[in-house]
């Protein structure tokens, strides 16, 4: 049964990107995570990662941990990609580099917006950018490269 | 003797433990679990990332320590590679100190299962380095 092996996405139809990403944060590392599905268009995705004590990482000032926020950055950019290319497609992350440009103020979600800007074949390209509140003052950029798996590839 | 690294809430939480090699350095241990599930039987990238980095941490803190340099770090930034599926089973993960100045640290961590030299991760990362301020 091909749904069982997304959580219930529909694989064999046109993409939503507003349901999977509310199956992403109910389920799996995204449910421990509690992403939050914040909006998409044509070829991005937003997702929020609400604070909480149980994420805090090394210093112990309060600082979400750099680990939820990779994760938050794998999951929305394998969302933008699917999201511009309108079907779901079986993937790997080939690499994913993240440049943690200030500390994000405790107690603030996190959000991420990543959009995927080419593809290639198999390939695809996905850069990304997280903030607390204000998008013009982030606290992390990403860029990866996924890429599709099987007979898509 | 010097305080080992203590893992953050993030960490805890993930389920990593700190283990030792044969000559005493940090590796971390995550078992799979639903909250490390990615798509459906496999880790997710982003447990394996913060595992990867949290052993970075782990590698430096050590590192620092044995040299009895006290100084604040923080990540600037990390590039992952990913090249094997990561496996619904216990992952373990290394950091070695490549360099260690008086600002700047560089670190390169694996992370592998059931075989270390078929290593499922590998990532280098950056962090600034700053005195401890007095209180």
């Amino acid at each position: 049964m091909a749904q069982d092996e997304t959580h219930g996405w529909r694989i064999d139809g046109p993409f939503d990107p507003e349901a999977a990403g509310k199956v992403l944060g109910a389920l799996g590392h995204g449910g421990f995570l509690g992403m939050r599905y914040g909006g998409h268009g044509d070829d991005w995705f937003e997702a929020e990662l609400p604070w909480r004590e149980a994420l805090v990482g090394v210093g112990g000032n309060g600082v979400l941990a750099s680990g939820p926020v990779i994760s938050l950055f794998d999951n929305c950019t394998a969302m933008a990609i699917w999201t511009r290319r309108q079907r779901f497609v079986p993937h790997v992350t080939l690499d994913l580099r993240i440049d943690y440009v200030r500390a994000a103020v405790p107690g603030r979600s996190v959000i991420a917006r990543a959009e995927c800007y080419q593809i290639r074949g198999a390939l695809a390209f996905v850069r990304g950018l997280a903030h607390d509140g204000d998008p013009a003052d982030p606290v992390a950029h990403a860029a990866g490269i996924f890429m599709a798996t099987g007979d898509e590839a | 003797m010097t305080a080992p690294f203590v893992l953050p809430p993030y960490a805890r939480a993930m389920g990593m433990v700190q283990l030792a090699d044969a000559d005493g350095l940090p590796v971390l241990a995550m078992d799979f679990g639903d909250h490390s599930e990615g798509r459906p039987g496999f880790l997710h990238g982003g447990a394996i990332g913060g595992l990867l980095e949290m052993a970075g941490f782990a590698a430096l803190d050590a590192d620092l320590a044995a040299r009895a340099v006290v100084a604040r770090f923080k990540p600037i930034n990390i590039s992952i590679e990913y090249l094997r599926n990561g496996m619904p089973q216990r992952v373990f993960a290394q950091g070695q100190v490549l360099r260690a100045g008086r600002r700047i640290a560089n670190v390169r961590i694996e992370a592998w299962q059931a075989n270390r030299a078929a290593p499922i991760a590998s990532c280098w990362m950056n962090f600034q380095l700053s005195p401890v301020k007095a209180a």
